[in-house]
């Protein structure tokens, strides 16, 4: 055999957006599947150096560590503010938050509320994975009624901690908001459809159309105390039924993403 | 430029305008709101940014966010808004970027009333959010003061990538007196961003502002950079103003309004015959340390005025060293101190140390 027969073909490889490091994720956390969707997408338009990141606080406070482009690091919750701060006077360049269900739900819900009521022309990758996972495991806004958490040892009791609150419900009813979609991270067809809505999502505020977010349903098998393998199965069985994927809000004048999603 | 009458929150508003400031971001709250209503007016007919927030909360961190893009940025507010402010300005403070505020005291604490008052100088001066940082903080007592101050704020805060807060109160917002607004300058241009900021990596390796530091030792460096920058603020940036010191037997020592109204009653005193002065601290931070421990060798005692309990009072305490004997006169809760209540503290302040 020689040489010359030998033809290399690479047919996957590290996008350009994502830092060459690693990250600090735990095994098996969908975390890394959502930075990766992100940075794919935003190679695919072709906008790493026209893309500011605002990251969260959460389990992804490090988040501007791995990708390649400029970011922020915003306060607890109010990454959509910062981005509008960013965004107004950065207004030919594409903005996002990566926010957590903590952070955008509970302790940043008015700036997520009236970032979209502005259609404010952010893009928010929301990740709802029903709990905190970086101060070990507390109730979230997004918690299951009867899902025991480290400050939920009983399971959440709806009595007396309430019920869970579904956000791209509530925020697709704001006029401001363009897009607004629930997808999962549960297993490679969903995979799909979540990296086909994030560009959707860029491309809404690429064309100056307004608010725009991706809600993830995402996984937490630390916290959760179960295996990655249980945990996608915990996702499909037990989070879609609570929060149905779905479009909550498309523009009108929303044109279909220009290019194949690979 | 001709002097015109001008209301303090909107001269301040035209101030910054003129300075370069790119954007506003701020939530109405008396006695500040002329200033977020002319700049709704104002920036949008310049092509500039206007947003009224949902919060001061919000705005705070909207301020934040253009601060790291590095265009010129304020806000401005009142106490009780300042307070809702303090953990984005931590955070402008831990991540080093340059920002302008605006506070225009109101009485308190809690939501208090709209009168005018000083009661909220140790929170700003001393800091005021989590953490050591201190901003700088300029302290005016007149409308062309506020002008002037503001509009050197915005190069302050450049040069030393720190936060600027003008501390005024009630009465200078909403007062009316003749003063000349500075040259307008032009904004600065996309490209003349500073280096560090948020523009879009291109063609460069990724810009990146945060305010963590999980190593412990590198948080250090950075507390050792603010420092080392407060240093030189320190060396450099101190204001006042000094009014008949020279040959003064007896000192009083006021900010802001308070200094103003002090001034009145020195000039009473004077005309008395009684050797009394005044040195009103423009710059709350850095403080007038020097200055005021050089009273401490020249006069037999200080008189501190001011228009709360006693805060600045501990500066002067601080710097005079127990060398001379100080007294202190408040009114508190948004009431304005009359001259003749100073006259009166200065006839006494004569009478037991021995005129």
């Amino acid at each position: 055999m020689t040489t010359e027969n030998l033809v290399e073909t690479l047919i996957y490889r590290k996008p350009e957006s994502l830092a060459d490091r690693p990250t600090h994720y735990c095994p098996g956390c969908t975390h890394g599947v959502a930075h990766r969707l992100i940075a794919e997408v935003i190679d695919e338009m072709g906008v790493r150096e026209q893309t500011i990141g605002v990251a969260p606080v959460g389990c992804a406070v490090f988040a501007y560590q791995y990708f390649n482009m400029d970011f922020a690091e915003a306060a607890h919750g109010r990454a959509p503010a910062m981005a509008t701060g960013l965004k107004r006077v950065n207004p030919d360049k594409l903005v996002f938050t990566y926010q957590g269900d903590g952070d955008l739900a509970s302790i940043g819900a008015a700036e997520i509320l009236h970032a979209a009521g502005r259609g404010e022309n952010i893009t928010v990758i929301f990740i709802n994975n029903a709990i905190y996972g970086m101060t070990g495991g507390q109730m979230a806004p997004t918690t299951l009624p009867g899902q025991r958490t480290t400050s939920t040892p009983l399971g959440r009791d709806v009595e007396s901690h309430g019920f869970p609150i579904r956000m791209a419900e509530i925020l697709a009813q704001l006029d401001g908001a363009a897009y607004v979609v629930r997808r999962s991270l549960h297993n490679v067809a969903n995979i799909r459809k979540a990296k086909k809505a994030i560009r959707q999502a860029f491309e809404v505020q690429r064309q100056g159309l307004g608010f725009s977010m991706v809600e993830l349903l995402s996984n937490c098998p630390t916290n959760w105390g179960i295996s990655v393998t249980e945990s996608l199965r915990w996702i499909e069985e037990h989070m879609v039924p609570v929060y149905p994927l779905g479009d909550y809000k498309v523009h009108p004048a929303i044109k279909p993403a220009k290019g194949r999603s690979r | 430029m001709a002097k015109e009458l001008l209301k303090g929150n909107e001269a301040f508003a035209e101030a910054a305008v003129r300075a370069g400031c790119e954007a506003y971001f701020g939530y109405p709250i008396t006695p500040q709101t002329e200033a977020l209503e002319y700049l709704s007016r104002r920036m949008p007919e310049l092509g500039r940014v206007f947003l009224q927030a949902e919060s001061e909360v919000a705005a705070i961190n909207m301020v934040y966010g253009a601060a790291c893009a590095g265009v010129r940025v304020m806000s401005s507010s009142s106490s009780p808004g300042v307070s809702l402010m303090m953990e984005g300005l931590s955070y402008i403070a831990g991540s080093e970027v340059p920002a302008v505020l605006v506070d225009i005291m109101r009485g308190g604490p809690g939501l208090g009333n709209i009168a005018p008052s000083q009661g909220d100088y140790n929170q700003i001066v001393r800091g005021g959010g989590h953490g050591d940082y201190r901003p700088i903080v300029l302290a005016p007592a007149t409308i062309q003061e506020l002008i002037d101050l503001t509009y050197e704020a915005f190069d302050l805060a450049e040069k030393y990538r720190t936060i600027v807060v003008i501390l005024a109160d009630g009465s200078l917002g909403q007062m009316m007196e003749p003063a000349e607004l500075p040259p307008m300058l032009p904004l600065r241009k996309p490209e003349e961003r500073p280096q560090w900021a948020l523009t879009g990596a291109k063609g460069r390796e990724p810009n990146i502002i945060s305010s963590i530091y999980m190593d412990p030792l590198e948080e250090e460096k950075l507390n050792k950079r603010l420092l080392e920058r407060q240093a030189q603020i320190e060396a450099q940036e101190v204001r006042l103003r000094e009014y008949w010191l020279e040959d003064a037997d007896y000192a009083v020592v006021a900010f802001g309004t308070a200094g103003r109204i002090a001034l009145s009653a020195v000039k009473d005193l004077r005309e008395e015959g009684h050797r009394v002065g005044l040195l009103r601290p423009i710059s709350l931070y850095p403080y007038p340390k020097e200055q005021v421990a050089a009273l401490a060798e020249k006069v037999r005692a200080i008189l501190v005025v001011e228009m709360n309990s006693g805060q600045m009072l501990d500066d002067v305490r601080l710097a005079v060293e127990g060398r001379a004997p100080i007294e202190f006169y408040g009114r508190m809760g948004g009431v304005v101190p009359m001259p003749d209540e100073i006259v009166d503290q200065l006839h006494a302040l004569i009478e037991k140390y021995g005129g």
